[in-house]
């Protein structure tokens, strides 16, 4: 049940192929284009502030037409290696496809989606580099990513997914758990299957598959990004469908630290880090945008 | 191993009475091996005069290696005459465009169109084949290998190292020096500096120690800032690679197409007194329609 179909996986990849990117990141990367001269960094931060983009940015890199010796998850090195301009095009093909419509037949909010994204990115990526162990920015891709099964979800199986955000609100189950039984699969196995079918590095498609189980232990970003997530949630920093907030497995808080839970682990954090992130999240995810 | 040059003009074709000594033609150069097989470095308006003089040697085969799909580098190709004559081979060959998905076969499907050109592919006699390379994969034409590196430029532009008989020589087609987008104090600075650093060695490494290196120097130092970003090199770039990667021979080629021929000699010699030469460094001359070397 929990493998999909090649049939699917496939129907998704080719779905995805044709998946609009954020509002506010398709506006931006139409208005930096139109600029012969655009800052290189700015539309390097507009990339990784959007799920879809990025994920298809990584998706050409890490072709098997590239040969690359080793995988590349950053946005940064996609640059160096492609070239500035050729990164430029994917993302303005992309953004020429349309934005994501900020309504879906599932009910499901993508700019809280999106903040629940960046938010978690960020902390994942704060939590990375205060452990160490893991490439801080290895981790922001991968919590940005990490919910990108839902985003799929909502736009290509809306009236499913919408039985399993309903299930979840009023049984008070875990979303993944009820994405099983209406879905028959959930948002880490078909995030995780794309970033496979994709050839993304492994620990990449790992930090995706486990991110609701004690497996992301293992390794110190999957448990970041395990850990981000849920202090998103805590926080309320957007909300991409899944109000319960799990405790961390001993495996993951681990790597925090003895007898860190989420409450320590949010408070070592600080305020004024917490709070920088979500300003800069609600920047890119417009929530206030009509 | 034999090269010559047929076309060393970037951008645009520029004939005129001020470019008559250095050629008005874009890019195209010519390899002999050993035994005579033919390859072709890209397909620019030098391909037209070369094209004339196979037809002494029918039948051919040709390997042609696009470096990249700009107009300079492939306007050359319909004009390309053994297509039109039955028994000849092109193997075409080139990256593929990681924004359309296809293939090296786009360069001659774009320029093919009927409103843009008489001949449809397939009233072409000759047969033509395309061969799409991945960075860093090797082929063999004749008794050449040539490898592909991925270079820096606004579209996926691939430099060649042409290997055969213990020669060696290296084209650019265009390439810009990598540079940091950051500023010291970014947090990505640091980051990208190492990415960049990484970059550079893995093309060195392809360039290593060639006999010849032919690279893209466009500009002038002054020149530059006013083009950074847009993928070409200067001549003191170029100097300094040749320098680092040991090259026997560099030929600055891409000639900005407004630099009359003597400007073109002012410029290089003031960026050859920059880089003064000493026994056993290399030796650095500015690429010229028509001639020819052995090495």
């Amino acid at each position: 049940m929990n493998n999909l179909s090649e049939e699917l996986n496939k129907k998704l990849g080719e779905a995805v192929e044709r998946m609009p990117a954020f509002p506010k990141s398709v506006q931006k990367i139409l208005e930096l284009t139109r600029d012969l001269n655009c800052s290189p960094k700015v539309l390097v931060q507009v990339i990784e502030n959007d799920p879809v983009i990025t994920m298809k940015i990584l998706r050409v890199l890490n072709s098997a037409y590239y040969r690359l010796p080793s995988k590349i998850t950053s946005i940064n090195h996609s640059v160096v290696f492609l070239g500035l301009n050729t990164v430029k095009n994917i993302a303005l093909s992309i953004a020429a496809i349309g934005i994501l419509p900020k309504k879906n037949a599932a009910g499901f909010d993508v700019s809280q989606y999106l903040l629940h994204s960046l938010s978690t990115a960020a902390i994942a990526k704060h939590l990375g580099s205060k452990i160490g162990g893991a490439d801080p920015m290895d981790c922001y891709v991968a919590g940005l990513l990490h919910d990108f099964g839902k985003i799929v979800f909502a736009q290509f199986m809306p009236e499913q997914f919408k039985v399993a955000l309903e299930t979840s609100m009023k049984d008070d189950i875990s979303l993944f758990t009820a994405e099983q039984a209406a879905i028959g699969t959930d948002h880490t196995v078909v995030g995780s299957m794309l970033a496979e079918k994709w050839q993304f590095p492994e620990p990449l498609i790992n930090s995706i598959r486990n991110h609701h189980s004690e497996k992301a232990g293992a390794t110190v970003m999957g448990s970041c990004v395990y850990a981000a997530n849920q202090i998103s949630k805590k926080m309320g920093y957007g909300f991409a469908g899944d109000a319960r907030v799990e405790s961390l497995p001993p495996a993951v808080s681990k790597h925090f630290g003895i007898n860190i839970n989420l409450d320590v682990l949010i408070d070592s954090i600080g305020d004024d880090e917490l709070s920088k992130i979500l300003e800069h999240a609600k920047q890119f995810a417009q929530v206030d945008a009509s | 191993m034999k090269i010559k040059f047929w076309g060393v003009r970037g951008s645009i074709p520029s004939p005129r009475a001020g470019t008559v000594r250095y050629g008005g033609n874009t890019t195209c150069i010519e390899i002999r091996t050993d035994n005579n097989e033919l390859i072709i470095l890209d397909g620019g308006t030098g391909i037209f005069p070369l094209s004339q003089t196979l037809l002494k040697e029918l039948p051919v085969t040709a390997n042609i290696f696009i470096t990249h799909s700009h107009w300079d580098h492939i306007h050359g190709l319909p004009f390309f005459i053994p297509n039109f004559i039955p028994g000849n081979k092109m193997i075409l060959h080139g990256a593929l465009d990681p924004v359309s998905g296809r293939g090296v076969e786009q360069v001659m499907d774009v320029q093919l169109q009927y409103s843009y050109f008489p001949v449809r592919e397939a009233e072409m006699k000759a047969s033509i084949e395309y061969v799409s390379l991945s960075p860093g994969e090797t082929v063999q034409a004749g008794s050449a290998t040539i490898t592909a590196t991925l270079l820096n430029h606004p579209v996926v532009n691939f430099g060649y190292r042409v290997e055969c008989n213990g020669k060696s020589l290296f084209f650019t087609g265009d390439h810009e020096p990598y540079s940091n987008i950051y500023s010291p104090g970014d947090e990505s600075y640091e980051e990208y500096r190492g990415l960049v650093e990484a970059q550079e060695r893995m093309v060195f490494d392809a360039m290593h120690g060639v006999d010849v290196l032919i690279a893209d120097s466009s500009y002038t130092i002054d020149e530059y800032p006013a083009k950074k970003g847009w993928g070409h090199g200067t001549f003191d770039s170029c100097m300094q690679m040749a320098d680092a990667i040991g090259a026997k021979i560099l030929y600055c080629t891409h000639h900005e197409p407004t630099r009359d021929d003597d400007a073109l000699e002012r410029e290089f010699a003031k960026a050859l007194e920059r880089h003064p030469r000493r026994e056993g460094m290399t030796d650095f001359r500015l690429a010229r329609e028509g001639i020819e070397i052995e090495f």
